[in-house]
């Protein structure tokens, strides 16, 4: 938040004379804590997260994966206060150890796709000509396809090779998990390099980046050192709200069966379970239901809040 | 605007002609083929089968072949036989009568490999208009509930009315189809018997799935009418508009929510793709015999005439809608120009 910023903040700083001067980021904050909805959505996720996490002290994981012929289908009780799946797991800490797996396919797709749409926006935006042209091209033939039967189609031509498990971070995970994370992330970037582009083409002619050329400052530092740090209100809102959108595309892709394999678990692939009868098999479907409805809602509240935030036209 | 167009309609066939490569290249790529079984069949049958859709050719020769069979016309003389006839999804008659009868053909999308009787166009002719009746009224029920939410919430903004409005739509762009739509098949199906719980047929079938995928993006154009419609307040013509003495019913609807609903416009052909995708877990979830649910099918079955035919199908009916939409924003707004 270099150079541009502190400008910016000295036009506050003037029009609100007795006023401290602040930075933007603390401006940002202040007004992000006074949105009570994002306020409400920072408290939800971070039940959520204290689920998954705390919640994976009582149980084990290979306790999430054993499977129990014997106790199959048990509705909610004593002893699984869940329920249990079709081969006798216990969707209680299923739910926990796949909501790990959950969150972190979306923070993981949304780095993925926030990097790809920035950079290509960058470039787009700051190249122009035959750059923009044909990578704005790709954009639009992206935004043709409907995304789900190309994610169909990728999931299940990369997904046979992929039977196996593998080890991230100390855990064994099944592959199809860092298959989906890419293939959502290589497909979720399009809106973002739009509006990056759009920022760029705008800021590009301003007088700080003459400036900064006029000094003699090379392409990559123009457009890092300067021109990304003032497209970084888009791009954080657009972060907040893509870790909501991988978390739902994951679980549409896992409950038709072209997501995650077990035995590694997620929200999407339990409400699989629940599909071949919803009235008798209720418990398998609430829970993960419950719980992907609360961070998506809690991801939107918080991304509404940091857009107010950061929109100098909504001062409160 | 003559140029603009006929360059659009260049860029999409440049489009598709990419998408199909790629998606030929994929399918190619996925292991195992369209007659692998779970009980293996005899070598020999495969090798026949293989050879009966050419699918030991070269794969160059196979995409030439399918791509052929869709874009070139071709004109059969002669009686046609009832299937041949329905193979293509265009079969005009020509001049000529009998044995001398002329047929103009054109697009065939191939066979498909489960089933020897049927091709993958009667698939389209069955399958495709219950999708379609599914996106357009879960389209119509987006519009119908979304355009009103947002102009009340931006009429009365800062009012229970806004708060209410726009918690709706925040709660609606929450809660995805795979959730909402078991919710809504259990309490109005199950639970109170109002609805089937599956199918398709009559209108009572259609009421939950169109619902369910249609209340997602009613909530989205709610946000999208209101933001717009607060910022068309404030142009200089509604003060115009006021200023001349016209009444503030005539100002909303005859000069606002004309102008503001442009932005919404825009968002059709986006949402229409959202729909699509939106189709094949409500399809799924309600058993409904439609597009969706059959191309799920055909991917594990690695179909793969229907899988390509699927793909090229919704890809040119979106390239189509995003062209009309583009003209109808130039329409619409004549201070845009493309050119």
């Amino acid at each position: 938040m270099a150079t541009a910023t502190q400008t910016r903040t000295g036009v506050v700083a003037l029009q609100e004379e007795r006023r401290q001067p602040q930075s933007m980021t603390r401006i940002v904050v202040r007004r992000f804590f006074k949105h009570r909805m994002a306020v409400i959505g920072v408290f939800l996720l971070a039940l959520v997260v204290l689920y998954v996490t705390v919640g994976a002290a009582f149980y084990s994981e290979a306790y999430a994966n054993k499977t129990n012929v014997r106790d199959k289908f048990e509705p909610p009780g004593a002893e699984y206060p869940f329920g249990t799946d079709s081969v006798g797991r216990d969707v209680l800490s299923r739910t926990i150890y796949g909501g790990q797996i959950s969150l972190a396919i979306g923070v993981t797709a949304m780095l993925i796709s926030i990097s790809v749409g920035t950079l290509i926006g960058l470039v787009a935006g700051y190249f122009g000509g035959v750059v923009d042209a044909l990578l704005m091209r790709l954009v639009e033939a992206i935004l043709t396809i409907p995304l789900l039967i190309l994610l169909l189609l990728l999931s299940r031509a990369l997904m046979e090779i992929s039977s196996s498990t593998t080890v991230v971070l100390g855990r064994e995970i099944s592959v199809t998990v860092v298959v989906i994370v890419v293939i959502i992330g290589l497909t979720a970037w399009t809106s973002l390099a739009r509006i990056v582009r759009s920022m760029v083409l705008s800021l590009k002619e301003q007088e700080f980046v003459v400036a900064a050329r006029a000094m003699g400052a090379g392409s990559s530092r123009i457009i890092f050192g300067h021109i990304l740090p003032n497209c970084i209100a888009p791009i954080l809102v657009a972060a907040t709200l893509e870790v909501g959108v991988a978390i739902v595309v994951e679980s549409a892709l896992s409950f038709l069966g072209f997501g995650v394999m077990p035995p590694t678990a997620t929200w999407g692939n339990i409400l699989n379970g629940a599909r071949q009868s919803i009235d008798d098999l209720w418990w398998l479907w609430v829970a993960p239901g419950a719980l992907i409805m609360m961070t998506v809602l809690a991801i939107n509240f918080i991304g509404d809040g940091l857009r107010d935030a950061f929109d100098p036209r909504s001062i409160r | 605007m003559g140029k603009f167009i006929t360059r659009r309609i260049l860029w999409m066939f440049m489009v598709l002609f990419v998408i199909s490569i790629i998606t030929f290249l994929l399918m190619r790529n996925v292991p195992g083929g369209p007659f692998t079984r779970e009980k293996k069949l005899p070598e020999a049958t495969i090798k026949l089968l293989n050879e009966k859709y050419n699918l030991d050719a070269p794969v160059i020769e196979q995409y030439l072949d399918y791509v052929g069979d869709i874009i070139v016309p071709r004109v059969v003389t002669g009686k046609l036989r009832p299937s041949s006839a329905e193979d293509y999804l265009i079969s005009i008659p020509l001049s000529g009568s009998g044995d001398e009868q002329k047929t103009l053909q054109w697009v065939n999308f191939g066979p498909t490999y489960k089933s020897r009787s049927r091709s993958v166009n009667d698939i389209f002719r069955e399958n495709l208009p219950v999708s379609f009746q599914l996106g357009v009224a879960a389209l119509m029920i987006a519009i119908a509930i979304g355009v009103p939410l947002g102009t009340l919430a931006a009429l009365k903004r800062n009012t229970i009315f806004d708060y209410m409005g726009m918690g709706t739509a925040i709660l609606g762009v929450s809660f995805p189809v795979i959730i909402t739509a078991p919710v809504l098949q259990y309490l109005f199906g199950v639970q109170w018997g109002l609805v089937p719980v599956t199918g398709w047929g009559s209108v009572e079938y259609a009421i939950i799935p169109a619902f369910a995928l249609g209340f997602l993006h009613a909530a989205l154009i709610a946000r999208l009418t209101r933001a717009s419609l607060l910022q068309v307040l404030n142009e200089d013509y509604i003060r115009t508009a006021r200023a001349k003495g016209l009444a503030e019913r005539t100002v909303i609807v005859g000069h606002a929510l004309k102008n503001s609903l442009i932005p919404v416009v825009t968002i059709l052909g986006p949402l229409l793709a959202a729909l699509v995708t939106g189709t094949f877990v409500v399809e799924t979830i309600f058993g409904i015999p439609g597009m969706g649910r059959y191309f799920v099918t055909s991917i594990t079955g690695r179909d793969y005439p229907v899988i390509m035919g699927t793909i090229l199908m919704y890809a040119f009916l979106l390239v189509i809608v995003n062209l009309l939409v583009d003209i109808a924003y130039m329409w619409l707004d004549p201070r845009i120009r493309f050119d």
